[in-house]
């Protein structure tokens, strides 16, 4: 078996190991609410954690606003959840709305990258964060209600919907309240396992190879024959269609999504930006350790509050040093890789 | 038909004639030597046949065909592989998928295939990779197929550079001082793998080189640039026996 094949298929036996002892614990009455409240968010970390380095370690273009398409993604699946909440059984629906997040927040990538990714140099990191803040107050904005009539837009307030009656679904700043609760854990795990699955054979396929090219060196890669612009604009589309599947999994496990800074704002895209950088950039598998590491981290030391930050740092330095000192690197590639060789050195 | 025929390419970069009024024929199977000293335009000439920049005049035609035009991309799809002066190679892939992105453009199935690893997947990739195994072979690069293009040493590295071009499939190939920064040792392996490598590919080949002792040893014709003119061209022999190009160049 190939090197990468086998490195891909540990990267899915360490998350469906994760997936089965966490099962086996909640099941045996082992773990507590605050815990179990914590694996669905777990898990769209973890997925969008992948799609960010799926643009900034693979494609190479630093994204700061990626929680932008995870914004996208949750409120237009939210949308159509909550307007279909009582005429579509759980299953369907949740599919379409999974399907309609996807692909929102795949045309808001696309339509981003088309005038930014044909440039050179980092316009990708300025033109994301206006995205991602802009795309949140646009939200915060906007009223849409549905009655007998039909749909009605406003992005002034729930009375200029003029309704007789019906419905207001986004109601500005107080957003979507309803949204049927269709995500769960064992969803998250599937979905996240499919993000790896598209990022990881994309890696190790023709069009994969392209990205990288241009990443490493884009002059080369025109010279080799390699389309630089639409081979980006492909990796780009990608990785927001990931990671608005993220906010489909955001909007179906909360009862009240807003489009708050908290969750969408340029912070939490930077802390995004932390997991893939701490995780490894260009390393997948990293990255989901990483996100789900630092997000459960600071939550499960809640008890501890006087040392919670002390320890939550001290926890980000180790694992810059784990992943990024060239020292620690080859010691590691001497210690576990000869195991995973599963080779012996001759006397 | 000439393989290559550029006629009258100009550029300037500001007030600078970079490239003027430059001239050349390449005949199918030739090796052919650019040669001139530093500044005198060579890299630029290159830069022009490969569309990195566009010329102000000039016409360039490959196997009859008008490229003068056409972008990076396209004219590689239409035949001419290049080299680079300071090594520009995938540097944090392996060399095995180095050359396999020069592959991409025969070997072909689609996207959706290829995230599923479905369909015609299996088959193409492993046509890539024996195919670039093989080419790879040539250049003495087949013990290192998944050694991190950065990590060759660098001769190796030069090489490397080599086989991904030739793994576009180009009619002709453009090599940009190849044996820049290299010991008399590195430097005659890798003039043998040039000749190899016309020999096995029946390769047209148009080199940059500094060095006048090796470009005198391979070529059979020369261009000899000099403030962005052709100071003299043809036969080796009698070019390197030009008393212009003795005191322009030699004489230094
Ligand atoms: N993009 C550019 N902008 C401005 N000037 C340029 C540019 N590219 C090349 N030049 C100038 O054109 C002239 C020719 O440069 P070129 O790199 O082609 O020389 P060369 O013959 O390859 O030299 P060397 O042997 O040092 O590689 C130089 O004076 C250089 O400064
Ligand atoms: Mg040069």
């Amino acid at each position: 078996m190939k090197k990468q094949t086998k490195n891909n298929l540990i990267t899915y036996a360490i998350v469906i190991a994760a997936y089965i002892i966490l099962e086996i614990l909640m099941l045996t009455g082992n773990l507590s609410s605050h815990m179990k409240g914590l694996l669905v968010p777990m898990t769209y970390y973890a997925i969008i954690a992948v799609a960010l380095n799926l643009c900034v370690g693979i494609l190479g273009e630093l994204s700061i606003g990626h929680c932008g398409f995870m914004c996208i993604g949750a409120f237009t699946s939210a949308f159509f959840s909550r307007a279909t909440s009582e005429s579509l059984p759980a299953a369907p629906r949740f599919i379409i709305a999974l399907l309609i997040g996807i692909a929102s927040a795949a045309l808001f990538g696309f339509l981003i990258g088309i005038p930014v990714l044909r440039l050179k140099g980092d316009y990708l990191a300025i033109v994301t964060l206006a995205f991602g803040e802009i795309i949140k107050n646009v939200i915060n904005a906007f009223y849409v209600g549905i009655d007998a009539k039909g749909l009605h837009f406003s992005m002034k307030s729930a009375m200029e919907l003029n309704m007789d009656g019906g419905d207001t679904i986004v109601n500005g700043a107080m957003g979507i309240t309803g949204t049927p609760h269709d995500a769960n854990f064992t969803i998250g795990i599937v979905l996240l396992l499919i993000s790896l699955f598209v990022v990881q054979n994309l890696v190790n396929s023709r069009d994969g190879r392209a990205i990288m090219a241009i990443r490493d060196n884009y002059i080369a890669a025109e010279a080799t024959g390699i389309n630089v612009t639409s081979y980006k604009m492909m990796a780009f589309t990608i990785s927001a269609a990931i990671a608005g599947a993220a906010g489909v999994l955001f909007s179906h496990n909360i009862t009240t999504l807003t489009a708050s800074s908290q969750y969408f704002g340029y912070n939490a895209s930077i802390m995004i930006l932390v997991y893939v950088v701490l995780g490894g950039i260009g390393n997948i598998r990293g990255s989901v350790i990483a996100a789900c590491i630092l997000y459960l981290l600071p939550e499960l030391l809640r008890g501890f509050s006087t040392y919670r930050m002390l320890i939550y740092s001290i926890v980000l330095i180790v694992m810059m040093i784990v992943n990024w000192s060239p020292k620690v690197i080859e010691w590691r590639k001497r210690t576990f890789g000869r195991i995973g060789a599963g080779r012996r050195k001759a006397a | 038909m000439a393989l290559l025929d550029v006629n009258n390419l100009c550029i300037s970069f500001g007030g600078l004639r970079a490239v003027d009024n430059f001239n050349i024929t390449i005949e199918k199977g030739e090796l052919y030597g650019l040669i001139g000293p530093n500044g005198a335009g060579k890299t630029t000439v290159f830069n022009l046949l490969t569309g990195v920049y566009k010329p102000n005049e000039g016409i360039i035609r490959l196997d009859g065909e008008d490229i003068t035009r056409k972008s990076t991309i396209e004219i590689n799809h239409a035949g001419i592989a290049r080299t680079f002066q300071n090594i520009r190679l995938f540097k944090n892939m392996s060399v095995l998928d180095n050359v396999k992105v020069g592959l991409a453009e025969r070997y072909k199935y689609s996207s959706i295939e290829g995230i599923l690893h479905l369909g015609k997947y299996k088959k193409i990739e492993k046509e890539m990779d024996d195919e670039a195994e093989r080419l790879l072979k040539v250049f003495d690069l087949d013990g290192e197929i998944e050694t991190n293009a950065s990590n060759l040493p660098y001769g190796k590295q030069r090489k490397l550079e080599i086989a991904r071009a030739m793994a576009t499939n180009p009619k002709l190939l453009l090599l940009d001082e190849p044996a820049a920064g290299m010991n008399p040792n590195e430097t005659g392996e890798l003039m043998d793998t040039i000749a190899l490598v016309r020999k096995e590919f029946d390769m047209t080949i148009l080199l940059i080189e500094h060095d006048m002792k090796l470009v005198s040893g391979i070529c059979e014709k020369l261009t000899v640039l000099n403030f962005g003119r052709v100071l003299c061209q043809g036969e080796t022999r009698q070019v390197l026996a030009d008393p212009e190009v003795i005191t322009a160049y030699l004489g230094e």
